[in-house]
This record gives structure tokens, C-alpha cells and sequence, in this order.
């Protein structure tokens, strides 16, 4: 395999892990408030709110409903406001996040849920506000599952930036479909499927290990 | 000392609670009046479902009466507060923080604004008064239940509240180790000038601890049995003594004769 190509698969794993880190802690950002408000607004919840409930349940569902290669497509002029192009990577980060952010949301919700109420209505006990019932006792009990929930987020954003790669986005999946696809070098297309075999598999493992290391919920 | 000269604490006045569902409502209690003293310990005893748990919510604030009001120092409950620390039936501790971690938690909701050198300090003499220094850097998976319940009393000290809520705290802990927390209840409630409303359905226990027992059927107040025992209470002592048996069997017959009228009623009527 000539020099080049290595050159080409170097750049194109720099390219991936950029636009999935950046897009994974860009939509976290946006998201864990997001996951918040849904499940503190939710019935019996602790700030109960049907209105910005529905509200917000409603957009979730919306995006989460378009695929994402659609989404893609859909948002363009949108990606091309905020990056001022709509190839490469940067401008990948766009829709990433678009779609990444309902399901990073959810994903929070989800792990929020998990949490004892018991636990909860301690808080609520002991005169603990909202605010502090969400920053002190939500949050660091759903932290291992929080972290779980990043690790499967992180793999999903991952799928997704393969699929930039048929629009112009970069990275390894863009380098699967140029090579692998249009000018059926196999070769290059497997060594592409490997390597982001193996990011998934590291992030997963060091995702879960960490998670299941600050979990004191378990006996050690 | 005569109920007379102490101050009313806690004021429940003709309280009624429903649960409301979207097809049924269930009235769990209907117009309870009580009234707690300072400093008194008052245990209400009843089967399961008789409405003693739900009393307690609407004392801690969790629930609000349908009908009536809960006073405390004169003012109205709207909610929970750190005026009444409770102690839940299931184990609440926070599992991320350490049993220091969590008695520090409480110290640090108590309002009272002490430095860190002292919330630090107070937490380890909080969790020496209910004999768990030795555990103090474990995390709650790491303890076994009855010390998890200790931490729990430990924290609900750390508010510094007047008033204490146990809602069947002991219920999950074997008879050797029950006896032991609740002997400590019994010991810190008078040493700490405690008013402390406890729930239970086992009569020796109501009787170790109560200073007044409030004997409960569904939705209302069977009777009130004084329990003119002095603390602290020991069970080696009491047992065989003429007056704990005579109690004792006074409330099994109030509390087992109101049982087979509810078994009459669900298998004959």
C-alpha cells in the first residue's frame, strides 16, 4: 500500500475523531439542559410544566423523526450560514449536532428516570431547591449512567459522520465511499471498516470501564 | 412535668387526604385532629394501609391535606422543610457520597452557615453519636442496612431540626439490630430535645419509644394510649414489668380486634 494512502487514512481518522468530539460535547452541551427541562417538567416531575413539556417533547420528536441523511440534506443552507461552507468537516459538525442533540436529550431524560426517587424525595426533605435537587443529587447519581449513555451516543454520532461522507463531509467514511465505493478499492474500504471498528471499541470500553469505575453503587 | 405547661408543636386539625386517581378516589384519612407537645414522642401505630404513612407525608410536606391544616410552631406546613427532618422506611441515602459525604449534605442544608472546619467537625461527632465513626469514609453499598438507617438518623440529626419524622424506619432490619437503633432513637430523641413523630406497626417498639401512642384504624384515630414509662427505655427492662404487659396487651387487643373486623369484612361481607 503506497505512502499516499496511509497519508489519506491518517488525515481521514484526524477528521473523524474532530467532527465526533466536537460534535458529541457541542450537543451535550445543548443536550443535558435540554434532558433536564424534559424530565423536570414532566408529570409529578419536580418543576411540573405540561406547556414547555409538550413543547419541547414535540421538537425532540420532530428531529429525531428525520433521518439523518435527509437531515443533511434538509439543512444545508442553515450549515452553510453558521460555517460558510458546506463541505469538510467543520461543516459536517452542523448537522451532527442537529441530529445528536434530540437524542443526546433523550438519552439524558433516560438516565435522569433511572435515578431512585427515594433518593430524590430525601433531597426534597431536606429543603433542597430545585436547582440544587438537579446539580447535587440528580446529576452525580446519574453520572455512571450519563456516561453510558455518552458511550452509545458517541458511537451513533460516529455512524452518522460515515454517512457525511456521501455530502462532502470528510473523514474515514468519506474516504469509504470515495475509495471503497466509486472506485472499488476494496482494500481500502476494509481497512476503513477496522479502524472505525476500533475507535468504537476503545471509546465503548474506556466509556464503560470509567462509568462502572465511579458508580459507588456497586460493591467493591 | 405536666402536657399542660409545654408548648403545642405540632397542630394537625381536622385533617382529611384523598388520593386522587383518574378514575377513583380513596379517602386515606378523614379528619384527624392532633396535637404534639414539644418534646414529646408520639408513635402512631396501625396495620398496613390504616393511613400512618400518609400522615407523616402530609407532617413532612410531601402531600398537602385535602381538607384542614398541619401547623408547626404556630405556622402553616405548605411543604417540606428543614424544620422536620425525616427519616424515610426505605434506605435514602445518597449512594455517591460517603456516610460522612452524607451527613455533611444535611449540615450543609441546614442553614446555619458554619465554616468548613466545623461542618467537618460536626459531622464526625453526628455520626459518633449513633456509634459509626469507624464507617465514616464507606459508601452506602458498603454498609449493611441497619447502618445505612444509622447514617440516615445521623443525617437527619445534621438539620438540627426540633422535630424528627420516622416513617417505619426499622421495618427491614433484623430483630437484634432493630433493637439497638431503637434504643438509639429512644436515647438521642430525649438527649437532643427531640419532638419526634414515629411510625410503626410493631407494638413493642411504639411502646420502647413512645411517650403517647396514637393507635390508628383506616382513615382515623382508633384511640391514644399514654405510655407513663420514664426514658430512656431499655426492652430488658420493660419486659415482664406489670404495666408493659398490661399496655401491651391493651394494644394488641385494640390493634388485633380492629384487624379480624377487616378480615370479617373482606372474606363474609
Amino acid at each position: 500500500m503506497n505512502i499516499k494512502i496511509i497519508n489519506l487514512l491518517i488525515t481521514g481518522i484526524g477528521e473523524t475523531f474532530y467532527m465526533v468530539v466536537a460534535s458529541t460535547v457541542i450537543s451535550y452541551i445543548l443536550g443535558i439542559p435540554l434532558g433536564v427541562l424534559v424530565y423536570a417538567t414532566d408529570k409529578n416531575g419536580i418543576c411540573q410544566n405540561s406547556f414547555v413539556n409538550r413543547i419541547v417533547g414535540l421538537v425532540i420528536n420532530l428531529v429525531r423523526s428525520v433521518p439523518f441523511l435527509i437531515l443533511l440534506v434538509a439543512i444545508l443552507p442553515f450549515t452553510r450560514a453558521i460555517v460558510g461552507t458546506t463541505i469538510g468537516s467543520s461543516a459536517s459538525v452542523v448537522p451532527l449536532v442537529v441530529a445528536a442533540t434530540p437524542f443526546v436529550a433523550r438519552m439524558v431524560e433516560a438516565s435522569l428516570k433511572e435515578v431512585n426517587h427515594g433518593v430524590v424525595e430525601a433531597a426534597q426533605a431536606m429543603g433542597s431547591t430545585g436547582w440544587q435537587i438537579i446539580s447535587k443529587v440528580l446529576v452525580p447519581e446519574a453520572k455512571p449512567s450519563l456516561l453510558v449513555g455518552m458511550t452509545i451516543a458517541f458511537t451513533t454520532i460516529l455512524g452518522y459522520s460515515a454517512m457525511a461522507g456521501f455530502v462532502g463531509g470528510g473523514g474515514l467514511g468519506a474516504i469509504a465511499v470515495n475509495y471503497g465505493y466509486y472506485r472499488y478499492q476494496t482494500k481500502v474500504m476494509l481497512i476503513t471498516v477496522a479502524l472505525l471498528v476500533l475507535i468504537v471499541q476503545i471509546f465503548q470500553e474506556g466509556g464503560l470501564k470509567l462509568a462502572s469505575y465511579i458508580d459507588k453503587r456497586i460493591k467493591r | 412535668m405536666s402536657d399542660t405547661e409545654k408548648k403545642t408543636k405540632i397542630n394537625i386539625n381536622n385533617v382529611s387526604f384523598e388520593y386522587v386517581d383518574k378514575k377513583s378516589k380513596y379517602e386515606a384519612l378523614k379528619d384527624i385532629s392532633l396535637e404534639i407537645k414539644e418534646g414529646e414522642f408520639v408513635c402512631l401505630l396501625g396495620s398496613s394501609g390504616c393511613g400512618k404513612s400518609t400522615l407523616l407525608s402530609l407532617l413532612n410536606g410531601m402531600n398537602k391535606a385535602t381538607k384542614g391544616e398541619i401547623r408547626v410552631d404556630e405556622k402553616l406546613v405548605s411543604g417540606p422543610g428543614i424544620d422536620r427532618a425525616v427519616v424515610f422506611q426505605h434506605y435514602s441515602l445518597f449512594p455517591w457520597l460517603t456516610a460522612k459525604g452524607n451527613v455533611l449534605f444535611g449540615i450543609k442544608q441546614n442553614g446555619k452557615n458554619y465554616s468548613k472546619k466545623q461542618r467537618l467537625e460536626l459531622a464526625d461527632s453526628y455520626l459518633e453519636s449513633v456509634g459509626l465513626s469507624y464507617a465514616k469514609d464507606k459508601y452506602p453499598a458498603q454498609l449493611s442496612g441497619g447502618m445505612q438507617q444509622r447514617v440516615a438518623v445521623a443525617r437527619a440529626l445534621a438539620l438540627e431540626s426540633d422535630i424528627l419524622l420516622f416513617d417505619e424506619p426499622f421495618g427491614a432490619i433484623d430483630p437484634k439490630l432493630r433493637l439497638e437503633l431503637q434504643e438509639l432513637v429512644s436515647r438521642l430523641s430525649v438527649e437532643k430535645k427531640k419532638t419526634v413523630v414515629f411510625v410503626t406497626h410493631d407494638i413493642d417498639e411504639a411502646i420502647l419509644l413512645a411517650d403517647r401512642i396514637v393507635v390508628m384504624e383506616p382513615g382515623k384515630i382508633r384511640t391514644i394510649v399514654d405510655v407513663d414509662i420514664p426514658h430512656p427505655r431499655k426492652r430488658d427492662d420493660l419486659v415482664g414489668k406489670k404495666k408493659y404487659e398490661e399496655l401491651h396487651k391493651k394494644l394488641i387487643t385494640s390493634f388485633y380486634n380492629h384487624v379480624e373486623e377487616n378480615i370479617y369484612e373482606e372474606v363474609f361481607l
